[in-house]
């Protein structure tokens, strides 16, 4: 009982602190946009340290945060090998493979008016498979490895990259594409000063989109397979084990590295498409 | 018409690259079956064929090239394999057979739409809180926006043993993974919609002394049809992955992520790639049901439909 009581005390007490904020003179400012969103985060894992620990929950079912972040601090080398099977070897390099491959199918067919108009919608159409499935199969063909799971993440990434790939190389008007004419710019002078960097804030959807993809395909993959190494295989292997904090540790490995690498597009992008609206 | 025709070119591309791709795929292994039942095989040790590629092998012995579309557990089924198979696990075997893709679809397929429910409902109750609660909106939104960046399908198998632990069991788990799923892409694109309509409409509805009642109902709700419908197609392909993917760490017996999982060990490809196409099948027909219902209630609504 005096659990959910200073449960509820501590969410009373974050949600007034957070509303104070929220309706302040200066809530609109950066360091309040970043501060309310942290202090809801943090009662959030306050409630749940004070409910998990004196309501005596079992560690098997929902471990504690205290016990989570040990945990993590104490398996550091081990999160870090993990990761780097995983996301530097096969979410990285499959993540590069695929866009490399969508943007010259991108820049093939772009030729074609033909063939563009046909890519549209069958890559939009396939960009919404669950193309995870195809993880057996390549971790068949190419062995349990990294190899394997960079081959699933490349798959799944190609199609959104490429439908926004194309989909951007079309954005320029006729009166651009006119101007450059009359400068005598031929195919590949258009192509590099004009539609390429027209189309970047498409091609940079496309890139974020497939961010959180490769992640998710490299780790669902590991559970078809791989070495005693990378992140799918320890939670798999501890779930089985039912050491359930080194499951959230992973967990949190794969959420900041997600964040990170999204965030990490998102400068480049901000970098590269500095014209845009949207950046300004 | 303009773009069936197109489209259809893209596939059947595709489709003559996989053809191709299925000769140097399985030369390997069906040299080694023509060589056990007698035919002649040009580097007649299996050892020195393994040092050579698919293709030369095939080059070599032109005579295997038919064999290869014929395997009966082949590295790459071709394209009319997957089909023969997908026709008689779905047609020709009674719905309640454990053999057929029918019943398997439907193992998951419930598991998937509950779950979309859970999640589309969810997601929609969150979203109306986030636009009219600035605290809510302060301190929530963030939060959705920043999991779309997470890879939240690796809680799946958590969330299984965690519930299964528990004591529940079966299609509730997997719905739950499926309405995570679908639950963020709603709320982000329903707190676009409902934010939709401009200040000059907002200040219309209050020269009519419409109240914050009627300014939902007649204008906020209806302006976020287009932004709901568009996170509805995200949302249901994602619960479809989710549901697919919460079968596969517990050993499920039954839905399209256990069928991966059977032909993956079993070493039938087939199944696997029946299994594949089957979910990819299914998630095209939800995605094309929505897309019909958007343009159904967009066109009564009186909206274009994009």
């Amino acid at each position: 009982m005096t659990a959910w009581i200073l449960a509820i005390a501590i969410w009373a007490a974050g949600w007034y602190l957070n509303h104070r904020l929220a309706h302040a003179a200066l809530s609109d400012s950066r360091a309040y946009a970043l501060l309310i969103p942290i202090i809801f985060g943090v009662t959030l894992i306050l409630m749940w340290e004070v409910l998990v620990t004196m309501l005596d929950v079992s560690a098997v079912i929902l471990p504690p945060p205290s016990m989570i972040s040990a945990r993590f601090a104490e398996s550091l080398p081990l999160l870090w090998a993990d990761f780097e099977q995983t996301i530097v070897k096969g979410a990285m390099t499959g993540y590069v493979i695929g866009a490399l491959a969508a943007f010259a199918v991108a820049i093939l067919a772009d030729r074609s008016p033909f063939l563009t108009k046909g890519i549209l919608p069958v890559g939009a159409f396939m960009a919404a498979l669950p193309i995870v499935g195809t993880a057996p199969i390549f971790v068949k063909w190419l062995g349990s490895d990294w190899q394997s799971k960079a081959a699933v993440v490349g798959v799944m990434v190609f199609f959104p990259i490429l439908v926004n790939t194309v989909a951007g190389l079309k954005d320029t008007s006729a009166m651009q594409r006119d101007l450059m004419r009359t400068y005598g710019a031929g195919y590949w002078p258009t192509l590099l000063k004009l539609r390429l960097p027209a189309a970047m804030p498409f091609i940079f959807n496309g890139l974020k989109i497939a961010t959180t993809l490769a992640l998710i395909g490299a780790i669902v993959a590991e559970f078809f397979g791989s070495p005693t190494l990378g992140m799918g295989f320890r939670i798999s292997t501890s779930v089985g084990q039912l050491a359930l904090d080194m499951v959230w540790a992973e967990i949190i490995v794969a959420a900041i590295a997600g964040s990170v690498f999204y965030g990490a597009m998102a400068l480049i992008e901000k970098r590269v498409t500095f014209w845009h609206p949207s950046q300004r | 018409m303009n773009r069936i025709l197109p489209a259809l070119t893209v596939v059947a591309i595709i489709l003559a690259f996989w053809t191709l791709a299925v000769i140097p795929m399985n030369a390997h292994i069906t040299a080694d079956q023509a060589q056990r039942s007698g035919l002649e095989i040009t580097p007649e040790e299996p050892a020195a064929r393994q040092d050579i590629s698919g293709l030369a092998l095939a080059l070599r012995n032109p005579q295997i090239i038919p064999l290869t579309y014929t395997q009966t557990r082949p590295r790459l089924p071709s394209p009319h394999q997957v089909a023969v198979e997908l026709w008689e696990t779905t047609v020709k075997k009674k719905v309640t057979s454990k053999r057929s893709l029918v019943y398997h679809g439907w193992v998951t397929l419930s598991a998937t739409l509950l779950g979309f429910a859970i999640g589309t409902g969810l997601g929609i109750l969150l979203a109306i809180g986030i636009v009219y609660n600035r605290t809510m909106d302060k301190s929530v939104m963030p939060w959705a926006i920043t999991s779309q960046t997470i890879p939240i399908l690796a809680l799946a198998p958590m969330v299984i043993v965690m519930l299964g632990s528990i004591g529940i069991q079966g299609l509730l788990p997997k719905a739950i993974i499926s309405a995570y799923l679908s639950f963020f892409p709603v709320v982000v694109g329903m707190v676009k919609g409902l934010r939709s309509p401009d200040a000059m409409q907002l200040d219309l509805l209050r020269t009519y002394s419409a109240n914050k009642n009627q300014g939902f109902w007649k204008l906020r709700l209806p302006s976020s049809i287009p932004y709901l419908f568009a996170s509805l197609k995200i949302g249901i392909s994602a619960s479809l992955v989710g549901a697919i993917v919460g079968e596969l760490p517990t050993g499920a017996r039954a839905g399209f992520g256990a069928r991966m999982l059977v032909g993956d060990q079993y070493g039938q490809p087939l199944v696997t790639w029946a299994a594949l196409f089957a979910a990819a099948i299914t998630a095209a027909a939800l995605v094309a049901i929505l897309s019909l219902i958007e343009r159904q209630t967009l066109r009564s609504m009186g909206m274009k439909t994009a």
